[in-house]
């Protein structure tokens, strides 16, 4: 493929369009919607309209669409760094599409071993999605990580995972596994069964939302103390919350983009950890080995 | 009437400030993960970015009881007093 002609560089700039568009998009519903209030505001996600369904309505609220938002930027930016990928390296894209594979797949055979190397992808997709949810917080969006139904949806997801690799040796073998080590641990087993997906959603969900209240509390109080401070400015001045400006930005790279981006390494990462130890890797095999004997008789 | 709310509220407040002092054990739990990985580091710098990595990992799910206070201490301050002033109101109109 030619990367000079003009049909390659409409489609670059198609796929660039449509990575900004929908945050644009999520900025314009964002202002059309958000009533203009006077002082902090802490409210959950925001419901949209309701479609009604026989058991419960099924509501359309802000953090679906903007998590449609993250994975549309998602989509389009992985069409933006593969487009155009030939074994001679002609665009400067490609050597960033090929070191976040490689990252990903020695952190996946790393830290859950070569049968779970087709997990990659997996992998990659939560952590994208995580990260990009938390990160649109920077563009004054609601962030949907700072939902609980999203988190718990990907917690539930990786529960459904963990469950599958337990029972690959079989649903005896999974039950018997509760009754580890002693037989009367096995009600503390199961909580701590149930407990995982829980803290795993507890865990993004409250991180990403106390990032959120600690900003809102931090305006306002900034803004009191500049109309206390500054009220003997004559004119406009008294009225404009000066320290408002900047001060919140400095605390805004822990809260929005530090604490983001850790959450989501932190999802991925319990994600492998959960999945690769559910696995009864040693039984698994003696199994294998015990099926392929009975095979050949 | 004005009572019984002002006591609900109050209560969700003081309940909401008294569920935060689970955010002890975190603290205290996480400065000690950062102080041994800081001797870590200082014995063997060259093992920097593995050190790091793990002591963000633990400090992360360390955090985790803190949060579930957070969570409920959220939960009384935003949500649970409209539930329960509801209930009041509804109570106090079957009498």
């Amino acid at each position: 493929m030619n990367t000079k002609s003009l049909r390659f560089k409409i489609v670059d700039a198609f796929y660039i369009a449509m990575m900004i568009l929908p945050i644009v998009f999520g900025i314009v519903l964002q202002v059309l919607t958000d009533p203009a209030s006077e002082g902090i505001t802490i409210t959950g996600a925001k419901i949209f309209f309701e479609i009604p369904m026989p058991l419960q309505n099924f509501l359309i609220t802000e953090a679906q669409v903007n998590s449609v938002i993250a994975l549309t930027v998602i989509f389009f930016f992985c069409l933006f760094i593969t487009h155009g990928l030939s074994e001679k390296i002609e665009l400067k894209r490609q050597h960033f599409a090929e070191m976040i594979v490689e990252k990903v797949d020695g952190l996946v055979n790393e830290n859950m071993g070569s049968y779970f190397s087709a997990y990659s992808p997996f992998i990659i997709a939560i952590m994208a999605l995580s990260a990009v949810s938390s990160l649109l917080s920077l563009f004054g969006l609601f962030p949907p990580t700072s939902d609980i139904n999203i988190v718990a949806g990907w917690a539930i997801l990786v529960f459904i995972l963990i469950t599958y690799y337990k029972m690959k040796c079989g649903p005896i073998h999974y039950l018997k596994s509760f009754t580890e080590p002693v037989a009367f641990l096995t009600p503390l087993n199961v909580i701590s069964e149930v407990a995982t997906p829980i803290s795993m959603a507890f865990r993004h969900y409250g991180n990403v939302l106390s990032g959120s209240v600690i900003s809102a509390l931090l305006c306002s109080a900034l803004a009191g103390l500049s109309a206390s401070l500054l009220s003997w400015l004559p004119g406009f001045l008294a009225d404009m919350p000066i320290l408002q400006v900047g001060i919140p930005a400095v605390l805004s790279i822990y809260l929005d983009v530090f604490s983001g981006l850790l959450q989501a390494f932190i999802f991925a990462m319990l994600t492998m950890l959960y999945i690769a130890g559910g696995f009864p890797a040693e039984e698994y095999e003696k199994r294998k080995a015990r099926k392929r004997v009975e095979y050949k008789n | 009437m004005e009572l019984a709310i002002g006591i609900i509220l109050g209560c969700c407040a003081l309940g909401a400030g008294m569920a935060m002092i689970a955010g002890i054990g975190p603290g205290i739990g996480e400065g000690n993960a950062v102080a041994k990985a800081c001797e870590a580091i200082g014995r063997q710098p060259e093992s920097k970015g593995a050190v790091t990595t793990t002591m963000l990992m633990g400090c992360a799910v360390a955090e985790t009881t803190g949060l579930y206070a957070l969570v409920i201490a959220i939960l009384l301050i935003f949500v649970a007093p409209n539930i329960l002033v509801d209930i009041l109101v509804e109570t106090i109109s079957k009498l």
